[in-house]
């Protein structure tokens, strides 16, 4: 049996194993004097779930439209599954599934003959009534558009992205406009997606979105990328703990008792931050240690806090915390 | 994987099954062309058949005009039969409709609620939803046609040209859907939604006053009469009315120039069109 009689979802799995979802490399993008995307590189593995998280105008948009094939960069390199988004447009749509940050449905249309219409134009697609039960829509499927709620809209327009049934999927804000519950309930779906092998690129600034659904977080700042990694890399995974107490505490003598490398201090007074270094062992040590320490020297404590650096720190310390147009 | 090969393989019951656990492992191809055109196609007549606005254009106001104008006598049409001469203008009055005016305006809020963009990302190609409007626009024709036809001979019309016309007509029919589907485009694509409202319902008047469709433009005088004949729409309706109210042959003239106007605002559209 020649590898040309294989099955063509094996063949699909087997070139998905190899080639990245996305690669970018020195992409540049330019709308008249201002520059949206200024030497961005990036990459996002495949079948897995890559946030490109970042501030208002930091190009996040501008650059998932790059890779969509509606805009040609101005410099730089980008593949979508191993081709040119441009170039390879017509090989690439079947492959790829968009969800636009807004609109792209008619006003008047239903959204059963909608996403009927979205699965006509794919060979193999997801069941429209399927989906649309899946994500709450059954009893709106004959309500115009325009009379839907916004976060409904946007939910239509998540599952006309992944009707297709493609490999990749780009969701430009998929959360935005949500309540908690579709919020929830689309974050399953993602989650899903991902586990039977759909890569997925999406944009937010939802700090506990990148967090929970993201296997790696992009962080776009004025066009260029300030940081990637996994969501436990970015945070660094060190433990923080705060405490309040009397002031004035001996802190040399409480990081005797500490692993080494970690740090104590006091600000404002009676408040204070301990980092545990990087050798600490498990949280109960630490709080033990801690908790000795105190007992021994007749320290009262109030509010003892474990925590750790969250990701929406490490966005603040790269993005700053101006506020942004 | 179970669901990848199985519904071309085992029919439309084990596609059921198979989707039914919404299984969203990816599996990606596009459908072939002529179905996506059809779904397409298909979706869009329902749309353009269920808006009421686009049905007063395209349906209510030519018969409207067409009964009206048959029965009182406001207006001098010259000799013969009225209604012999109200029918071939109606029938380019109700092409301009749907090729120009509900085009245009239907086009124009497409691009502005991103819904081209969102078809741009879509298997469907250009072309194909090109081809997917050509049909829908001569399906609503065809059903302006037969309601405008009926009307017509139920107010007495006879249409002259015997079976010479059942080709000439459609013939002139396509070549002005071709040149205000141009116009049309030229307009959508490069003008704002709300501006394009505007300026189809405006042009659409002008062409409705001004091309022959309901006052002759014999009426006109001489040196505007020759400008008058280059349009579009005058074109149309005086080639439709030399077959039908006077059983000439291809009106060739009329022809070359819509064939002019088809090309020239294709061309124009193609080059200057914006989908997003």
């Amino acid at each position: 049996m020649g590898a040309r009689d294989w099955h063509p979802w094996l063949v699909s799995r087997l070139a998905c194993v190899s080639v990245p979802a996305v690669e970018i490399t020195g992409l540049a993008k330019r709308y008249g004097s201002v520059s949206a995307v200024d030497g961005l590189t990036l990459r996002a593995g495949s079948r897995e779930v890559t946030a490109l998280l970042g501030p208002n105008g930091a190009g996040k948009t501008t650059t998932v439209e790059i890779c969509e094939g509606y805009r040609r960069p101005d410099a730089g390199t980008v593949r979508v599954l191993g081709l040119d988004p441009v170039r390879d447009a017509r090989k690439l749509r079947p492959k790829v599934g968009v969800m636009l940050q807004s609109g792209g449905i008619p006003p008047a249309a239903r959204p059963r003959e909608y996403l009927h219409l979205m699965a006509s134009f794919h060979a193999r697609p997801a069941d429209p009534a399927a989906l649309l039960d899946r994500l709450g829509l059954t009893s709106t499927g004959r309500t115009p558009v325009r009379r839907l709620s916004g976060g409904q809209q946007q939910r239509l327009s998540l599952a006309a992205a992944m009707i297709g049934r493609p490999e990749l999927l780009f969701l430009d804000e998929p959360t935005a406009g949500l309540d908690p519950q579709a919020r929830h309930a689309t974050w399953e779906l993602i989650a899903e997606l991902r586990a039977v092998g759909v890569s997925v690129v999406l944009t937010t600034h939802l700090m506990d979105e990148a967090e929970r659904l993201a296997d790696r977080v992009a962080i776009i700042d004025h066009g260029r990328l300030v940081a990637a990694g996994t969501p436990a890399s970015l945070t660094g995974g060190q433990q923080q703990l705060r405490l309040r107490a009397r002031p004035g505490l001996d802190l040399s003598g409480l990081l005797s008792v500490l692993p080494t490398g970690s740090r104590a201090s006091e600000s404002p007074a009676g408040n204070y931050v301990i980092d545990a270094g990087e050798e600490a062992g498990g949280t109960s040590e630490l709080l033990a240690a801690i908790a000795g320490w105190c007992r021994a020297h007749q320290v009262r404590t109030d509010d003892l806090r474990l925590a750790s650096r969250t990701l929406e720190d490490v966005f603040l310390e790269l993005t700053g915390r101006e506020l942004r147009r | 994987m179970s669901s990848a090969g199985a519904p071309a393989a085992n029919g439309v019951a084990a596609a059921r099954a198979a989707v039914g656990e919404n299984d969203l492992a990816p599996a990606p191809g596009a459908a072939p062309l002529r179905r996506m055109v059809a779904a397409q196609a298909v979706f869009d007549a329902r749309g353009l058949l269920r808006n009421g606005e686009q049905l007063l254009l395209t349906l209510i106001i030519p018969v409207l005009l067409l009964t009206g104008f048959s029965e009182a006598s406001v207006l001098n049409l010259g000799n013969g039969s009225r209604v012999d001469f109200l029918t071939p203008g109606i029938i380019a009055l109700a092409v301009m409709s749907t090729a120009f005016a509900s085009q245009a305006i239907a086009t124009g809020f497409e691009r502005r609620y991103g819904v081209l963009k969102r078809l741009g990302a879509t298997p469907l190609s250009r072309s194909g939803l090109v081809a997917a409007r050509t049909v829908t626009m001569l399906v609503i024709e065809m059903l302006q046609l037969a309601v405008i036809a009926a009307v017509a001979f139920g107010i007495g019309w006879r249409p002259h040209g015997g079976w010479g016309a059942a080709a000439t007509v459609p013939l002139l029919v396509l070549a002005g859907t071709a040149a205000f589907s141009g116009l049309a485009l030229l307009m959508a694509g490069t003008l704002r939604a709300e501006a394009t409202l505007a300026a189809a319902n405006l042009v659409y008047l002008m062409l409705l006053g001004l091309g022959g469709v309901i006052f002759p433009l014999s009426k006109f005088p001489p040196g505007m009469r020759g400008l008058l004949g280059l349009l579009p729409i005058s074109a149309l309706s005086g080639g439709l009315r030399s077959v039908l109210q006077h059983g000439t042959g291809l009106p060739w003239r009329d022809l070359a120039i819509l064939a002019v106007w088809a090309v020239g605002g294709v061309v124009l559209a193609a080059r200057t069109f914006h989908w997003d």
